[in-house]
């Protein structure tokens, strides 16, 4: 089990290596191909030559490409200091250099948006999660009856749905004409309840999509799962329905669901993006956004990381959890 | 331990002539379907005592474990969005019908007075759950006990049903047992509540054939030592020799050939069970004679043709009989005879015929 885990762990180290050299290589080496130059994207356009150069010589844009990415990779772990132009800026670790735009460190700007984002995805998975499973085992007991014909429409319309259609939705009828929510993102700490507030609405809009897939997801399983002989047995033993469903049929029904969670969850920390311009809330999504339009290259490459790791490490939670969720699978 | 009152005997659906321990009158298990209705159980009827076993015989299809199913009332509970199955005839066991009772009394019935072991033991257990807490769980939903002695008692079941260190391969999961090590956890997990009723559902078909014999004993050694009454279903005339008192032959979801065990083996009446005779490897037949098939296939339980329904791979349907086999369907009649107490058959041939047949053509030839 140990040995096991220090292997997976290898492999996600070895994992996000290869995505930060993908991205590195896809941010600092193919725009020179084409002729453009990150240096004067720093500096912006009317700059003359010569502060070109000093940036040029200052961000080490001259060196080698792998000299470039050794030297991105070990600011990561152990900060770097920039040198020229007779100053040196030091830069701590962890280290994904500067924003082209503000010239501010990229990190703390992450860190920044960071609790927006969970915080989004945190809430809208518990919403997803009660309405989903919820309607879903629901249906799957009404087989064939208007309510399962009612929840699975609903579902579809879910799933087909854009968010940026139903984020608008919300928004013109409880934040414009119903004047309910204020839908500003505050902090936790400021004030808990503006948070809740502001992310009601975000919640929602987020979790209806997720809800409608799981909802077709858990309604497939749990008829799957009543066919099976296992279930018949239960009710042999004289178990109330009640016990059958509850516990004998759920417990087999959630095992596909914990694993689509974790990946869910994992993938939504980058990629809320619609979510979040639709809310305006400050999230990594949105971020990305601003750095995308900006051409700002450091922050895009400082989001896909963190985009990546949060992917790479929910698999390895969901893959580990799975020995506990599903006794036939041995880790060995 | 609940106790829910006596409900009223309803004297006028007593039947007649007391009651035996399991009494099945005239069992009907209809299915609707889109083509039609499938009538898996048509009419079967059978008694049962304590102590004694009984050995349903047949092919797939021939309505043996829907009828199981319909006794133990596992048609009509849990079945989300499909049609239900159309269940007549009287089911009565310890005196009480089952049919007409309440389904939660039922329910309570289901494990503690009669029990089920199933088939296929592997995918018959929930994976998720370890063996113990299945046993555990099965004893705890009839007996106000905790979890603690819930698990003792299920250490004390896989003890007897011979599962070496009980009191560790409790924690095991189904995965980590051997094939027969299952069906024995399963007996275990039947046995926990001691049921009066024992229904086996072709205990033995999914396993090797060493340990089918094994499995066999047990059966046997344990329903001397509960003294409970024993259906087991199979397909394996072998496994009913094994274990059966008496015999039940099923065909198109009727009863064609019933009675003791001798009787069925050493003067069967029906030609559909000389079939069955005549399919079963035998160790001291000549090995150069071919097994005798039953040529064809099972009927449709859908457009049940009116007569004999062995009637189109009956080698015998043209002895002219009592009645006409195509069109008029035989009753169950005693067999005369001594030793025959008990021996029912539908077929239309004479006894003589049918004696005549089996001891000249059929008989020899096995």
């Amino acid at each position: 089990m140990f040995a096991y885990i220090v292997r997976r762990l290898f492999a996600v180290i070895v994992m996000l290596l290869v995505v930060t050299l993908v991205t590195f290589f896809i941010f600092f080496t193919i725009p020179k191909l084409t002729g453009a130059d990150p240096a004067a994207m720093y500096v912006g356009k009317q700059a003359d030559p010569e502060t070109i150069e000093g940036i040029r010589q200052k961000l080490g844009l001259s060196d080698p490409v792998l000299v470039q990415f050794w030297h991105f990779v070990s600011g990561i772990f152990a900060g770097r200091d920039y040198t020229g132009g007779g100053t040196v800026d030091h830069c701590p670790a962890p280290c994904f250099g500067y924003s082209f735009r503000t010239e501010q460190a990229v990190w703390p700007i992450l860190t920044d948006r960071l609790p927006p984002t969970l915080a989004l995805a945190g809430g809208a998975c518990v919403i997803w999660l009660l309405l989903g499973v919820t309607a879903g085992v629901v249906s799957a007991l009404k087989r064939g009856t208007k309510i399962d014909r009612g929840a699975m429409m609903t579902a579809l319309a879910g799933v087909s749905l854009p968010i940026y259609f139903t984020a608008l939705l919300l928004l013109a009828l409880f934040k414009y004409k119903l004047g309910w929510t204020s839908s500003e993102y505050v902090d936790f700490a400021d004030d808990p309840a503006g948070w809740f507030g502001g992310l009601i609405l975000p919640w929602v809009a987020l979790a209806f999509l997720y809800a409608a897939m799981y909802a077709r997801l858990t309604r497939a399983t749990m008829m799957e799962v009543l066919g099976e002989d296992y279930i018949r047995t239960a009710r042999a033993k004289g178990l109330t329905e009640r016990m059958v469903i509850g516990k004998h049929a759920m417990r087999s029904t959630m095992t596909p669901i914990a694993t689509i969670l974790g990946m869910d969850l994992g993938a939504l920390v980058g990629s809320a993006i619609l979510t979040e311009s639709a809310f305006n809330l400050p999230g990594l999504g949105q971020a990305a956004v601003t750095a995308i339009n900006n051409r700002d290259l450091p922050i895009i490459l400082g989001v896909v990381l963190i985009a990546a790791t949060a992917v790479v490490v929910a698999n390895l939670v969901v893959d580990l959890l799975y020995a506990v969720i599903d006794p036939r699978v041995r880790l060995s | 331990m609940t106790t829910t009152p006596e409900p009223a005997v309803d004297m006028a659906k007593e039947p007649p002539g007391g009651r035996a321990y399991l009494d099945v009158r005239d069992l009907r298990i209809h299915f609707p379907t889109d083509d039609g209705v499938v009538k898996s159980v048509d009419g079967l009827s059978f008694k049962l005592e304590k102590g004694r076993t009984l050995g349903i015989v047949g092919e797939s299809g021939s309505g043996k474990s829907v009828s199981s199913l319909g006794i133990m009332g596992l048609h009509t509970v849990g079945q989300y969005g499909r049609r239900k199955a159309r269940i007549s005839g009287e089911i009565w066991l310890d005196g009480k019908e089952l049919l007409t009772a309440d389904p939660d009394e039922v329910r309570r019935l289901r494990g503690r007075e009669m029990a089920m072991i199933f088939q296929d033991p592997l995918s018959a257990m929930h994976p998720y759950f370890t063996i113990g807490a299945q046993i555990a769980e099965a004893y705890r939903i009839h007996h106000d006990t905790d979890k603690k002695t819930a698990r003792k008692r299920a250490v004390e079941l896989l003890d007897r049903v011979g599962i070496p260190q009980p009191d560790r391969r409790v924690d095991d999961y189904p995965h980590q047992f051997s094939g027969g090590m299952r069906q024995r956890a399963m007996i275990a997990m039947a046995l926990v509540n001691n049921p009066a009723l024992l229904i086996a559902d072709e205990p033995t078909t999914a396993l090797d054939v060493t340990v089918q014999a094994q499995i066999l004993d047990l059966i046997r050694d344990l329903q001397k030592e509960f003294g409970s009454a024993v259906v087991i279903i199979t397909h394996d005339l072998g496994v009913v020799a094994e274990l059966a008192d008496d015999i039940l032959v099923m065909y198109g979801g009727r009863c064609v050939e019933r009675g003791p065990a001798e009787q069925v083996f050493y003067e069967p009446q029906h030609p559909y069970t000389w079939g069955l005779l005549g399919s079963m490897p035998r160790i001291d037949r000549d090995q150069t004679e071919r097994l005798i098939p039953v040529k064809g296939s099972p009927p449709s339980l859908i457009n049940v043709p009116p007569g004999c329904a062995f009637s189109p791979r009956c080698p015998y349907a043209d002895v002219p009989g009592e009645g006409i086999t195509r069109t008029e369907r035989p009753e169950l009649r005693p067999v005369a005879g001594e030793k025959s107490r008990g021996h029912v058959a539908a077929c239309h041939m004479t006894q003589e015929d049918r004696t005549r047949i089996w001891t000249e053509e059929i008989a020899p030839k096995l």
